[in-house]
């Protein structure tokens, strides 16, 4: 009979289309799971000591290079990273993550301008760290800092908001 | 005609392939050829993700696989799927293959497509070969140096295999960027191409018709074969993705080269070539390891030639039937006697380095402390860094850090530390509360789901090892006094019947020992030395 051959033809693709789904399904979510979602952190960062204070001048930014254990996938790695710092009154010191915030290119302090020069994109950041010209979208990171007996201690660094 | 089927042809290709006329015999014994490609298809992509979070040297690569399975998001899942995969595809292609030989469908004009499937037999098997050493633990290890070994023992051409396979003198980094190499680069590439070949083989003289297919009119492939094709790989995939949820996949302890104790196994699929080697001795060996092997491949690729009769109806195919049997037979008393004759090792135990293994490092005093929070049933009141909020603390997050004192005294009397708790006091002794306080002094949010994986047996045996003051003479993990010899490493030292015999009587087995004897139950003694063998050095 036509009907039950239709109606049969129709069952048979159903089920061809809805199998391939759920077999598509239990292969892609999980692997999107697998590849996007952050791995469980191992450690949380503890304060690292980044150099002496007893340098520093007042409003004159000092770059200190330190050594960081950083977690990259299943190691963890010892690596050399900088801050640049800057002693902006007698109570208030920052540590500045050392990368530009619109691309990620190492900046530097220039002494004859005052100010902080990103070379790749020309983008100028002050010495409270804010945009002053160019493409960066947000003023400089800043790492948490305390200070102990005459060191400087850096925390996390925090990605800073973009100044509206 | 559509935009798209005008400039590329892909919609009348598709449904040429899937309207294909096929015998009107066709059914669900011939779904198995494409569950297998379903199935490779399965294993490149698992391989691939694999790939993404891992790296291909010793050392590193078993590191990056333990990150995979106790960190990575699905990590578990992924790895069993192409494990359980490997395993999956040799049954299923060797089921393929015994369907075809039984129905008879590789006589002529098939023979090609018959010879292109055995190839691919072999190709799956130089998957699961290569694909066994790349975790890098001692089984990897061990299975490999065995399977180098016996290509090292071919007349003529052993130093040149050894050679090609970078298995000279010993397996290290050059065997394993070989295998990883021909795992990833060279067999996928290949496999593809011969599938493909098979696959068009297939197409160009169609579906093997059974006799009497010739009067009945044909079918077409789409629907209904589709749909029985679809079931079978969609029960095969169930049957795949319920493995890689619920069974354990093994991985032991990293490579260690100088583990005398091993005993090196091959995969299941191998061991009836494991367990055919040990009936040849001496010289006869190269029987067994290279003759016997190369025949019966031999045989396999010649068999339509050998079978040059005509088509008969598979009930009627006696001797295919028979030679199956045999075949199936042999392959299963060979592997059965391969299991059955493998030595328990007596003093290692299984730990699942797939978890995580931070417990490990814990001193007896605070692994004791995990058992001690099991029997209290603190967690009935408590998180330790995750799970929905209960009516205690979040002991892994407390605000304040505790002293010991503090929490010794809390667990006593619990109102007359924190005015109002509902906390009953613990009636445990004071030695016991301490190593319930070293534990929770050791608890992070970080290591808290880490710690609370400790194994049953582990915790057990540390209770003993702490209820009969062990620690007062021997050192673990830097833990204790060193009267006696530190116990990190027992394992490699002694064997467990040496141990048993030593708790009795001391002096009979280490004259001048200073150490009393111990009893103890059966279910002490089996924590105890299950704890002091998974001490690692």
């Amino acid at each position: 009979m036509p009907s039950t051959d239709v109606s049969r033809r129709q069952f048979y693709t159903a089920a061809i289309y809805g199998l391939w789904s759920l077999i598509a399904a239990a292969l892609s979510i999980p692997a999107a799971a697998y590849l996007l979602f952050p791995p469980r952190l191992r450690k949380a960062p503890g304060w690292v000591e980044a150099g002496d204070i007893s340098a520093l001048e007042p409003r004159v930014p000092m770059e200190m290079v330190f050594r960081q254990n950083r977690v990259d996938g299943w190691k963890v790695l010892s690596e050399r990273t900088g801050a640049w710092v800057v002693k902006l009154s007698a109570s208030e010191i920052v540590a500045y993550g050392p990368q530009c915030t619109h691309l990620g290119c190492a900046y530097h302090w220039d002494e004859n301008r005052d100010y902080f020069l990103c070379p790749c994109h020309n983008s100028v950041f002050s010495i409270d760290g804010a945009v002053v010209s160019g493409p960066a979208p947000r003023p400089l990171d800043r790492y948490e800092t305390k200070v102990d007996g005459g060191k400087l201690l850096l925390g996390p660094l925090h990605p800073s908001k973009a100044a509206s | 005609m559509s935009w798209l089927d005008h400039r590329t042809g892909i919609e009348t290709a598709v449904r040429n392939f899937l309207y294909e006329e096929i015998p009107a015999s066709s059914g669900w014994h011939q779904v198995f050829g494409s569950i297998a490609a379903f199935l490779f298809l399965v294993q490149a992509f698992t391989g691939a993700l694999l790939a993404f979070n891992y790296a291909p040297t010793p050392g590193d690569a078993y590191n990056s696989l333990r990150y995979i399975l106790t960190e990575v998001t699905g990590g578990h899942l992924i790895r069993g799927l192409h494990h359980w995969g490997a395993s999956m595809l040799i049954v299923v292609v060797v089921l393929h293959m015994t369907q075809v030989f039984l129905y008879g469908a590789y006589k002529k004009p098939r023979e090609a497509t018959w010879m292109a499937g055995v190839i691919l037999l072999l190709l799956t098997m130089a998957f699961g070969l290569t694909g066994y050493l790349l975790p890098w633990d001692n089984r990897a290890y061990w299975g490999s140096v065995v399977a180098t070994q016996i290509a090292a023992h071919v007349p003529f051409a052993g130093p040149y295999l050894s050679r090609l396979l970078g298995g000279e003198g010993a397996i290290g980094v050059v065997t394993f960027a070989r295998f990883y190499g021909l795992h990833v680069l060279l067999l996928p590439p290949a496999t593809g191409i011969l599938i493909a070949t098979h696959i068009y083989l297939v197409r160009k003289h169609g579906v093997a018709p059974a006799p009497g297919d010739e009067v009945q009119p044909k079918k077409k492939f789409y629907p209904q074969q589709a749909f029985k094709d679809t079931v079978a790989i969609f029960a095969a995939f169930v049957i795949l993705f319920v493995m890689a949820v619920a069974v354990r996949v093994p991985l032991e302890r990293l490579a260690d080269p100088t583990d005398t104790a091993y005993i090196p196994r091959p995969d299941w699929y191998f061991l009836f070539l494991f367990q055919t080697l040990k009936f040849f001795d001496g010289p006869l060996e190269i029987v067994g390891s290279v003759a016997l092997p190369g025949l019966a491949v031999l045989a396999l690729f010649l068999v339509p030639f050998i079978d040059r009769g005509r088509v008969m109806r598979v009930t009627r195919r006696f001797t295919a039937f028979g030679v199956a049997a045999l075949a199936l037979l042999g392959w299963a008393g060979l592997t059965v006697t391969a299991i059955a004759t493998t030595p328990k090792p007596d003093n290692t135990v299984a730990i699942d380095y797939g978890a995580p293994t931070d417990w490990i490092g814990l001193s007896p005093q605070e692994l004791a402390g995990i058992g001690y929070f099991r029997k209290e049933n603190c967690a009935s009141c408590h998180t330790t860094g995750s799970g929905k909020p209960r009516i205690g603390p979040d002991l892994a997050n407390l605000p304040i850090k505790k002293s010991a004192a503090w929490m010794i005294d809390h667990f006593k009397h619990p109102a007359a530390m924190v005015p109002g708790t509902s906390m009953p006091p613990i009636l445990l002794s004071d030695a016991q509360l301490n190593a319930l306080a070293a534990f929770l002094l050791k608890l992070t949010p970080q290591n808290a789901a880490a710690l609370s994986s400790a194994p049953d047996f582990a915790v057990e045996g540390a209770l003993v090892y702490q209820s009969k003051g062990c620690g007062s003479c021997h050192q673990v993990n830097g833990i204790g006094m060193t009267v006696g010899p530190p116990l990190n490493g027992l394992a490699r030292r002694r064997a467990r019947a040496w141990v048993i015999k030593h708790f009795a009587d001391p002096q009979a087995l280490s004259p001048g020992s200073i150490m009393p004897p111990y009893r103890f139950t059966p279910r002490e003694m089996d924590a105890l030395l299950g704890y002091l063998f998974t001490l690692q050095d």
